[in-house]
């Protein structure tokens, strides 16, 4: 246990010494390279007197409700993908161009058509999120191997049964593994989001930061981002540890 | 069914009457089954052998249901095979056990469906007793994912008995099995058959599990397959290992082997050329 402990600790502390090193080691303008020291106490100082832990909670919040509705729609969408080879054939190549434009380049339109507010702020984290487990839906659900249906068909289910006992058991792994890897795009896709007129959560912090040159508070919010995204995806594994824990091998 | 009904020869269960598929392939259609007539009489254990991808599994795959004949019909006790139902029991050789269930989940799962529902007590009593005959009791609780392949072909059997099929039809169901579990599933398979019978039809690739297992040999030619010969097993059943070293068993074993190979060379002949894309001979 001691063991393992320490070999997850080690690589952190590499980078952490390392970042160190180049901050004392005066081969960098200690202006442009704050010590992880600085780092921790302007984290403190914002958690205590400042808006850090209200920044957390509306980025969370944003973050959630944009990869909530993103596989709302990525779960059906990539189910009939994923089940009909046809339709799959004819819509793939629209997925990807849609999935290859980077949200930053869509925000000029999101404003104009969505304004300034919260709304527009969740579309692009919801954009990201749905091509991203779109993808992933439907690549899982095309290898569901046919053999479960047939067999299903000879013991007499219907196609309703089908579905929920056959089928919806199957995907089930397929959801979570999106369900990760929206959260993970999500989560870099914050800040740009927060482009958009955000007077609070961890993007503008960056961004109000970087106006007055703060590269601490900056480190700060990038390190936070990290950290969360690095605890909820860590949270989503074990979850499918116990929920899929009949799968062969687990992703 | 009366005293004199069991003295009189069984029933045709099932009839296969001048059947021939074809598939569209990307060169035009391709021809499998050719002109297939034979009848499979109740409870009677039919083995079907020929060379592989020679459309043997085609056939079985009409009697399931999941294929239709181009031509002539296969009938099912006198009426046209219907869509796949839990009449007929398949066993496919890749097993087929649901990953997510337990093994008793597995077993169950069949009789949860809205065809073949029973009471709570019944269907536990019915997966209690698939499980002791299959030898899963101790497992019931485990993962399909940390059974052996003899196990999940055990557990494939349980499910597929667990529904009352009157038809057992199964697709090399011991071909991925190596020669020790082969054996063993063997004898179970008959044990279990003698003590529940049902009409069989088993595809197969191995002489020696045709004659073992069955009463009759249906011995198909290559593609496209029409019968080559029908061959008598007299043995009484039940049987045991032993039939192994009879005279007669090493007989038919000879003649059936030979007609068989014949047909792998035919088969070869006709598939090299176009399958190996140009290859150096």
């Amino acid at each position: 246990m001691l063991h393992r402990a320490a070999l997850i600790a080690t690589p952190w502390l590499v980078v952490v010494t390392l970042w160190w090193a180049v901050a004392a080691s005066g081969l960098i303008n200690p202006a442009l390279v704050p010590s992880p020291a600085q780092v921790a106490v302007r984290f403190w100082q914002l958690l205590a007197h400042g808006t850090l832990g209200f920044d957390i909670l509306i980025s969370t919040g944003r973050v959630f409700a944009g990869v909530a509705l993103g596989i709302a729609a990525a779960v059906p969408v990539g189910f009939v993908l994923g089940w009909y080879r046809t339709v799959r054939t004819f819509v793939d190549p629209l997925l990807n161009f849609f999935r290859a434009l980077p949200p930053i380049a869509l925000i000029p339109l999101v404003i104009v058509y969505f304004g300034i507010g919260e709304p527009a702020k969740i579309v692009i984290l919801f954009y990201a999120s749905f091509f991203a487990g779109v993808i992933v839906m439907y690549e899982g659900i095309a290898q569901i191997s046919p053999l479960y249906v047939r067999v299903s068909r000879t013991l007499g289910a219907s196609d309703g049964e089908i579905f929920r006992k056959v089928i919806v058991p199957l995907t089930v792994p397929h959801m979570l593994t999106a369900l990760r890897v929206a959260l993970g795009v999500a989560w870099a896709t914050l800040v740009a989001s927060e482009l958009i007129a955000a007077q609070q959560g961890l993007g503008a912090l960056i961004q109000n930061a970087s106006s007055f040159f703060q590269l601490d508070i900056i480190y700060v919010g990038i390190i936070c981002i990290g950290l969360i995204a690095l605890a909820m995806d860590l949270v989503l594994r074990a979850l499918s540890r116990r929920l899929v824990a009949w799968q062969e091998r687990i992703a | 069914m009366t005293s004199a009904a069991a003295a009189a020869p069984a029933r045709t269960r099932i009839a296969f009457e001048h059947v021939s598929v074809e598939f569209a392939t990307p060169h035009g259609t391709m021809r499998v089954v050719d002109d297939v007539s034979y009848e499979i009489r109740d409870r009677e254990f039919v083995a079907v052998i020929g060379p592989s991808g020679c459309g043997k599994t085609t056939m079985m795959n009409i009697v399931a249901g999941f294929v239709k004949p181009t031509a002539g019909h296969v009938l099912l006790d006198g009426r046209p095979v219907p869509g796949p139902g839990p009449d007929r029991g398949v066993m496919f050789q890749e097993y087929g056990v649901f990953p997510w269930l337990s093994v008793r989940d597995n077993i169950a799962f069949g009789l949860t469906l809205r065809a073949n529902r029973v009471p709570d007590a019944e269907r536990r009593q019915i997966v209690e007793r698939y499980m002791r005959l299959m030898g899963l009791a101790e497992f019931a609780d485990a993962w399909p994912k940390t059974l052996s392949g003899g196990m999940r072909q055990r557990l494939a059997l349980a499910r597929a008995y667990a529904v009352r099929p009157e038809f057992l039809l199964m697709d090399e169901p011991f071909g991925a099995l190596d020669a020790q579990t082969r054996g063993a599933m063997q004898n179970l398979l008959l044990d279990v058959l003698a003590a529940e019978g049902k009409t069989v039809m088993l595809i197969t690739h191995s002489v020696e599990e045709a004659i073992y297992l069955a009463s009759r040999i249906v011995v198909m030619s290559a593609r496209p397959t029409r019968i080559r010969e029908i061959v008598d097993v007299p043995f009484p059943y039940p049987r045991h290992e032993a039939l192994h070293e009879s005279s007669l068993f090493n007989e038919l074993r000879s003649h059936v082997r030979e007609l068989v190979m014949l047909e792998y060379a035919a088969q070869a002949r006709q598939t090299s050329p176009s399958t190996k894309g140009g290859d150096p001979p």
